[in-house]
């Protein structure tokens, strides 16, 4: 809900709501179980849409193997695994193993899709951190900046500048960054997540795989530095243009409760300009905020599917570009699947820290 | 706006004349950017110097990878082509998608959310659980799975344009359905739907005549906001090797693709024209959309003078409620 809905909530509370606060008490156990059972259509729903998809084009094996296998080796092995059988029954079969978290062995490198995951995961999860980091820093104070001095140069500047943010392809901005910052100045390194070098130093003894963790686990600042530099451009791409987001957001969001009528009293308590932006607009602000900080999450993964790309950071979108050349479908519908429960679990998180911090929601 | 002659109250025009300064500023630089877009695309034949697949002209062939000169402005790619063109050439293409994905996602949205808004039941709880579901996930990977599923991943002209407008409609439909449903939803409680329904009107006829013409209003402002994703999302497509072979159409993101290893040489010329091109084009339209938007809802109009007739709620306002924030998802499944 941005401010503009709760504004008109406010003047007339929907009849809903008051048909729901007979069960006060427990309100919020009843919003988090309801909101918890919602998971499950959600993640059946694009799990379903993802196999169909993917299996209107024919059998995995045939779409990686084709023609470079004998047409009876090629059939064996669609009878092996069981692609030859009817489509529903596949389909029951695949739901069941996704219960107990089984998404399949790719074709190509004859890995469970699970073990990928896990292998290639930490490197986007270390990226998406990075960058949501950034985002936050960058885009949430220009924002409150640009909607305390709204209509004035310096938000018209922030303005243009977070739709030009906007309107920039994460993978041109990549390429850009690498070209002026790495090919022409040769101040940072264009690609990977640490040189050879201090890969091999730190993956030495298992770690993490979060190179940041095992680089200062390690305890050699060369390392650190070395995975730092490393990380700047990447991170920086898809920060800032995540935090071009965050900016319009939070500016629309303040100006919106700019207008409510409590900073009118607030102002007409005498509280300053700059404390009326960062503490009375800011907070009511902060819901939609978050609910859409919820939703950008599941956008950044597919931001970092081309951020991985350009850069060569190799995590689950590097792979999932790489599976999705060397066209084995059965990786690419394990790492969609799994993403979708990523989604709908940290969509499901994103609405219960609502809740906690708006009572009007669960009401 | 005393007078109410029918140019003051087409869209963009009417929206131009109630801009002033800054706001002002950003609709006509989107206006001027968009412009340019089009007019490229249109005329790609007369403007561009050579064929988007063209590796040789009079003076033999082009060679890969040279640097921009009098007969390539702006050089030649890895693969032999001659940049300039094809970023003039990707303009059609990119066009080309846009309006079928939109037309797509607009008729199919359209009807999905009367239908789904009006008769309510069953059906409308499904619908609304699987828009919001898809809403949800990364709008790239439903695209390319869709892209999978349509064309293998390959493609010629049509197919291809079809198969980048698909992805891109697929994702596109919820946000209509949505937006749409809403409208629905609240219109058809009023009461001239109800004096429809006295006088004897099938439930057709109102929900084509009388209820669709009054929910339409928001959709000039997503339609815009959308097709700037359409060219992002297209771009990204072909980045990731799901694009439109270059014998067949120029296509932005492809070319991209094509010059990441150009990037590592110091070579810029592949890379930067059609990436400005996505850009500008993308800048362009969120431009309008933006000053839409703003010009629409009241609180962020920058007024002339006070007073401006306040409607409430606004398409703003109905974009905003459009957003599957949980607690309305509640309130609709429950």
């Amino acid at each position: 809900m941005t401010s503009t809905a709760t504004a008109s909530s406010v003047a007339e509370p929907p009849p809903a709501l008051e048909v729901r606060k007979t069960g006060s008490g427990s309100a919020l156990g009843r919003y988090i179980l309801i909101r918890f059972l919602l998971i499950f259509p959600t993640v059946l729903i694009l799990v379903t849409l993802v196999f169909f998809l993917i299996r209107l084009t024919g059998d995995p094996i045939t779409a990686a193997l084709g023609g470079r296998l004998p047409a009876d080796q090629l059939a064996e092995r669609i009878h092996e695994a069981g692609y030859d059988r009817p489509i529903l029954v596949q389909y029951v079969e695949y739901l069941g193993r996704i219960f107990t978290f089984d998404f399949g062995t790719t074709i190509t490198d004859n890995q469970p899709v699970v073990q990928v995951i896990a292998t290639y995961g930490t490197a986007t999860l270390e990226l998406v951190l990075y960058s949501l980091v950034i985002a936050f820093i960058v885009g949430i104070p220009l924002g409150m900046v640009a909607a305390a001095l709204r209509d004035r140069w310096p938000d018209a500047l922030l303005r243009v500048s977070a739709i030009l943010f906007y309107a920039t392809p994460v993978f041109f901005a990549g390429l850009v960054a690498k070209l002026v910052f790495g090919v022409w100045l040769g101040w940072l390194p264009i690609s990977g997540r640490a040189s050879v070098r201090t890969e091999l130093a730190i993956g030495r003894n298992g770690g993490t795989g979060i190179y940041l963790i095992d680089a200062i686990a390690s305890g050699n600042p060369a390392y650190v530095q070395d995975v730092l530099l490393h990380a700047v451009l990447p991170a920086l791409t898809l920060g800032l243009l995540t935090a071009g987001i965050f900016l319009r957001l939070v500016r629309t969001n303040v100006i919106g409760t700019f207008n409510m009528p409590y900073i009118d009293a607030a102002r007409s308590r005498g509280v300053r300009e700059g404390r009326l932006v960062r503490t009375h607009a800011y907070k009511p602000a902060l819901i939609p905020i978050i609910t859409v900080i919820g939703l950008q999450i599941a956008l950044m993964l597919g931001g970092a599917v081309l951020t991985e790309t350009t850069f060569e950071w190799k995590g689950l979108g590097f792979q999932l570009a790489a599976y999705l050349g060397s066209r084995d479908f059965v990786a690419v519908q394990g790492i969609v699947a799994m993403i979708a429960i990523i989604v709908a679990v940290t969509n499901f998180a994103v609405d219960i820290i609502a809740a906690l911090i708006d009572p009007r929601v669960r009401y | 706006m005393t007078t109410s002659r029918l140019i003051d109250r087409m869209p963009v025009v009417h929206q131009l004349r109630q801009s002033v300064g800054l706001q002002r500023g950003m609709l006509v630089a989107g206006l001027v950017l968009t412009g340019i877009f089009v007019f490229c695309a249109i005329f790609a034949p007369l403007i561009a110097p050579y064929g988007y697949a063209q590796l040789d002209g009079p003076d033999g062939n082009f060679g890969a990878q040279q640097p921009p000169s009098a007969a390539h402005l702006l050089g030649t790619t890895v693969g032999g082509y001659d940049v300039l063109s094809r970023v003039i050439w990707g303009a059609q293409t990119a066009l080309m998608v846009v309006i079928v994905a939109i037309a797509m996602s607009v008729f199919l949205g359209i009807l999905l959310g009367l239908v789904s808004g009006y008769l309510g039941g069953w059906v409308d709880r499904a619908l609304v659980v699987v828009a919001d579901a898809i809403y949800a996930f990364p709008t790239l990977l439903l695209a390319i799975v869709v892209a999978i599923a349509i064309n293998n991943g390959q493609s010629g002209l049509w197919p291809g344009i079809m198969a980048a407008a698909a992805s891109i409609t697929v994702v596109f439909i919820p946000q209509y359905f949505r937006v749409v449903r809403a409208e629905v939803v609240r219109v058809k409680t009023e009461a001239f739907v109800e004096s429809a329904k006295v006088i004897g009107a099938s439930t057709p006829r109102i929900m084509f005549r009388h209820v669709l013409r009054n929910s339409t209003r928001t959709l000039p402002l997503i339609v815009t906001l959308n097709a700037s994703e359409a060219i992002a999302t297209l771009a990204a497509l072909g980045f990731l090797g799901f694009g439109i072979q270059p014998t067949v159409a120029a296509e932005w993101g492809y070319d991209l693709n094509k010059s990441i290893s150009d990037v590592a040489a110091g070579i810029w010329w592949t890379a930067v024209p059609p990436g400005l091109a996505i850009v500008l084009t993308v800048l362009g339209i969120t431009l309008i959309g933006e000053s839409l938007n703003d010009l629409a809802d009241p609180r962020l109009r920058a007024r002339r003078r006070a007073g401006a007739a306040k409607k409430t709620p606004t398409p703003a306002d109905a974009v905003a409620a459009s957003q599957p924030a949980s607690r309305e998802m509640m309130g609709e499944v429950e």
